[in-house]
């Protein structure tokens, strides 16, 4: 198996590491740089339990090979909190009791973080079909949407 | 009912925010998949492509040259240590893995040991395994003919492929009020196979520590102590004792029934980690987890009432076959192999009532665990629910009249069923009467009218439900001879803080949480200064764990319990505090007071530092006790929905409009978790009432085998759930407490069936099973000729 050689800078650090050319980015994630809030749920890009974001855009990392984010930014969740404040986005996911067995979230957070980048004020619609590529079981998402309302109100 | 602790205390009734949540908003949760050990190797499964099979060859040789590659475990290395087959929690037999033959698609052949996941991956590619095809059973009516196949060939005496027959109820009886009805409805329903489908699959990591003899299992189960308790029993004869297992099940993503069972992988990592000494990883792919783990449902339903022509139901008779695959591998109570289906008379008083049911053997995976449902209420439920419109549009009389013609009166708790249960209190017309204002029932009436007129096509279904959870008193109760108590152990330390440890193990359900309130709620110490551990069987005491909604019932009757051992002690070392006799002091949440000079007063947090710096001479030290709770009786849930849909003509689409939960678990907890407790299990109502569904050709290829076509609900099908609730507590729980996780899983299904037959019953429409789609409701309007 060809090796090749990749810088992947997550959360701001680069990464440089060797890794097999069909090495998945979430496994580089998770198993190389052992940041492990970045969950797998499905092998067929329907879950989202894996989002992070590639240069800012949100992507399914269990469909991206590590080498293709050679020389980009990934942010993940362990990225939100910074310098021991939490983002608006986590904070509404905490207030509105947005999550219940924790495994969805990271990827959920940060698709909706994505969605508050691109959008300030996104209504309902907006953010049921922003976060649809993302499956949760335990909520029901009535109470993501109210998350993702108190980010979206947080952060005017 | 106001809260009896202050905010700050965060007892009963405080909508406290979650102590789980700082970690995994941050990433922080430790799920199995999380779990990294030195010299860690990882397990990977070759499945069988055929239904039915005979193996009459496994080669392994290439697979053993892949670089990584370490080993290669067949059912032939198993038998020589008499682990190929193992028992399921129905007293059943399961392959670890086969020696003869595979029953089902999907089924695991062998497991591939390597250094890493994906040169395991690469083994099990290179693993060539020779077939030769069996005749497959699918059809569990076909299953049940004379001269079918007989597929448990491994059971020297069995002659067909009945797992069981069960019945209950006065069948002569029953007969002979049909005989005698005015009215006679009768329907036969398919409640189809579905998976749980949690977004974390199974997996674990087990490490034999061969110098101490320890195993440890790190596992994504829900019922750790039961599952030790199972290890040492399947593997005793190879020297695993159970004082050296050690089973701990960390934060778990989701668990719903699915990770009840033990699955061969488990075993398979287990026996890698003895034969190797190395930790072995195993967590499963979605598609395997589809595929192999346990299913829910499958029942075959023919149901029939009777009544008086004013719709006085006086009867009810149901036969039902239920495909549970290859083998009973079912989580069901030991004495009852068809769960709570008897819960089936639900709201309404009948006189008699008779149900029997079939089990089945198939060439498909175990099924006939949970989905978020106590052991096939969703089943009763729904049968009763969906035949009480049937009846309605029978007799031409609304559906939410006939369901208060009929209801047990809130005078009549408790109140014994003709099948029976004895429901321990209810207000089944207070639920429906204020879901009804709520939606504003009879102006959704009467847009229906007016609506009908012009050709639109809408539907109000009601469904009003009756849950029974919290098993069991230990009299009926037990899971292979353990009864179904569950336990707490309660430590208050010197500074008046507590640890708190259960039997039950959280999946999301936010015990850490609501335990903790519990705690806060009888002894007054502060929610936020009461640690919750569970999960792990080291120093958790003993319990059967989280599933049916029994962790409010049983888990947390136990911490009311051992907390009030806890207060009767701290009220002897308060009364010697305070010089004066117990008979003299007042408690209220968080201290004891002298009668009459409240000034005079001692907190649990003085007491808890008296415990173990100046207790009585006599008396033992520390603040500590252990309860063992064997509840009275089950608890008795309820609540009525109402469901508002629109479908649309030209694709035949079901869209919920309105959907309102009216939910009666007893005394709350923590109302936001209950809320959203109610939220995800009416999601998980509607996914099977529109979208989910596995099925299996004539060969037994399954259908819904990854979620490219196992259809979750998105955030886009989901409607903006409306819920609120009654309350009526629990006479015998001693926080009047009934549980709630499943509740909306078991009402919801029947609410949205109803809704969609209702729209279309002026077309002559009596019943669609679940899944709704809109293939089967296009069909429908085309063969009515209203299709666009």
């Amino acid at each position: 198996m060809a090796m090749h050689k990749i810088t992947v800078t997550v959360n701001g650090t680069p990464h440089s590491a060797e890794v097999e050319s069909r090495l998945l980015l979430v496994h580089f994630i998770r198993e190389n740089l052992v940041m492990t809030g970045t969950h797998i749920g499905c092998d067929t890009s329907h879950c989202g339990a894996c989002t992070v974001l590639l240069d800012g855009e949100p992507v399914k990392s269990c469909t991206v090979l590590a080498v293709q984010a050679d020389g980009r930014q990934v942010m993940t969740v362990e990225g939100l909190e910074q310098n021991g404040t939490l983002d608006p986005i986590q904070e509404g996911f905490m207030q509105e009791h947005g999550l219940q067995c924790g495994y969805c979230t990271p990827g959920m957070m940060m698709t909706s973080y994505a969605l508050l980048k691109r959008s300030k004020q996104p209504t309902e619609d907006d953010i049921r079909h922003a976060i649809s590529g993302n499956l949760c079981r335990c909520t029901g998402y009535v109470n993501i949407v109210k998350a993702v309302q108190y980010a979206a109100a947080k952060q005017q | 009912m106001a809260p009896k602790t202050t905010a700050e205390v965060g007892g009963m009734g405080h909508s406290i925010k979650r102590k789980e949540d700082p970690r995994f908003i941050r990433g922080q949760g430790h799920y199995v998949d999380d779990v990294v050990l030195p010299g860690m190797l990882y397990l990977d499964i070759v499945r069988s492509p055929f239904a039915h099979a005979k193996i009459t060859a496994i080669r392994t040789e290439k697979a053993l040259k892949v670089p990584g590659v370490l080993a290669v475990i067949t059912g032939e290395t198993l038998k020589q240590y008499n682990l190929h087959w193992m028992p399921t929690l129905m007293s059943d037999t399961q392959m670890v893995l086969p020696v003869e033959k595979v029953m089902y698609q999907a089924q695991e052949v062998a497991g591939v040991i390597a250094t890493s996941r994906y040169a395991a991956a690469d083994g099990v590619e290179a693993v060539e395994v020779d077939y030769e095809p069996l005749p497959v059973v699918v059809d569990p009516f076909k299953a049940l003919e004379p001269g079918a196949p007989v597929l448990r060939t491994d059971k020297k005496d069995k002659k067909d492929n009945r797992i069981f027959h069960w019945e209950v109820g006065d069948r002569a009886a029953t007969d002979k009020a049909f005989a005698e009805a005015e009215v006679k409805v009768q329907q036969d329903m398919y409640i189809p196979r579905i998976h749980v489908a949690s977004i974390e699959t199974c997996g674990c990591v087990a490490d034999f520590d061969r110098v101490r003899g320890k195993l440890t299992v790190y596992m994504t189960t829900q019922a750790p102590h039961a599952i030790r308790t199972v290890v040492a029993l399947v593997a005793g004869h190879v020297g695993l004792s159970e004082e050296k297992i050690r089973i701990v099940s960390p934060d778990i993503g989701g668990g719903f029934g699915g990770k009840v069972p033990v699955y061969p992988g488990y075993v398979i990592a287990i026996a890698a980690s003895v034969v190797t000494g190395h930790p072995v990883k195993w967590i499963e792919d979605r598609m395997e987890n589809l595929q192999a783990d346990s299913f829910a449902r499958d029942y075959h339903i023919h149901a029939e009432l009777a009544a008086k022509k004013d719709g006085t139901m006086t009867a009810m008779r149901i036969k039902t076959v239920a495909d549970h695959g290859y083998t009973d591998a079912a989580a069901n109570p030991s004495k009852f192999p068809a769960g709570m289906f008897s819960i089936c008379t639900g709201a309404y008083g009948f006189k008699n009532a008779f149900a029997e049911v079939d089990g089945v053997y198939t060439n498909k995976p175990p099924g006939g665990i949970a989905y978020r449902c106590s052991f096939r209420v969703t089943e009763a439920v729904h049968t009763i629910e969906r035949m009480t419109d049937v009846l309605a549009q029978e007799l031409k009389v609304d559906p939410a009249d006939l369901r208060f013609k009929n209801f047990i009166p809130p005078d009549q708790f408790p109140y014994h069923s003709v099948l029976g249960w004895d429901y321990d209190s209810g207000n089944y017309a207070g639920a429906l009467k204020k879901a009804m204002d709520i939606i504003g029932y009879a102006a959704l009436r009467k847009e229906q009218a007016e609506k009908r007129k012009k050709g639109e096509l809408m539907g109000i279904g009601i469904s009003s439900f009756v849950e029974i959870v919290g098993a069991g008193p230990s009299k009926h109760f037990d899971i292979l001879g353990i009864k179904m108590f569950d336990s707490c152990e309660i430590r208050v330390h010197p500074t008046g803080k507590a640890t708190a440890r259960f039997g039950t193990k959280s999946q999301g359900q936010g015990h850490e949480t609501t335990y903790a309130q519990i705690v806060a709620e009888e002894l007054g110490i502060p929610a936020a200064h009461v640690e919750v551990e569970a999960g792990d069987t080291d120093t958790a005491p003993y319990g059967l764990g989280t599933y049916a909604s029994r962790s409010t019932p049983v888990a947390g009757a136990a911490g009311a319990m051992a907390a009030r051992k806890i207060r009767d002690k701290a009220k002897k070392i308060a009364a010697y505090l305070l010089e004066v006799s117990e008979d003299d002091l007042v408690w209220e949440p968080g201290k004891f007071s002298v009668k009459g000079a409240p000034q005079k007063s001692k907190t649990i947090q003085e007491i808890a530092f008296a415990a173990y710096t100046n207790h009585p001479q006599g008396m033992e030290a520390g603040l500590e006790a252990v309860d063992y709770y064997d509840p009275p009786n089950l608890t008795f849930p309820f609540g009525s929905y109402i469901c508002v849909v629109d479908i649309d003509r030209g694709t035949g689409m079901v869209k919920i409009r309105r959907f309102v939960a009216v939910d009666d678990c007893g005394n709350i907890i923590n109302p936001m978790i209950v809320d959203g407790q109610i939220h995800g299990g009416l999601t998980m109502g509607m996914a099977p009432s529109l979208l989910e569904e596995i099925s299996y050709d004539e060969n037994g290829n399954i259908s819904g085998g990854s979620f490219m076509d196992y259809l979750l609900p998105t955030a886009v099908e989901t409607p903006k759930w409306e819920t609120d609730k009654t309350v009526t507590p629990s006479p015998h729980h001693p926080l009047g407490a009934k549980g709630v996780g499943e509740s909306a899983t078991v009402g919801a299904p029947p609410a949205i069936a109803n809704a969609v037959v209702d729209a279309l019953a002026h077309l002559g429409v009596r019943n669609i099973d679940i899944p709704i789609t809109p293939e089967k409701v296009w069909k429908i309007l085309k063969e009515k000729g209203v299709a666009e």
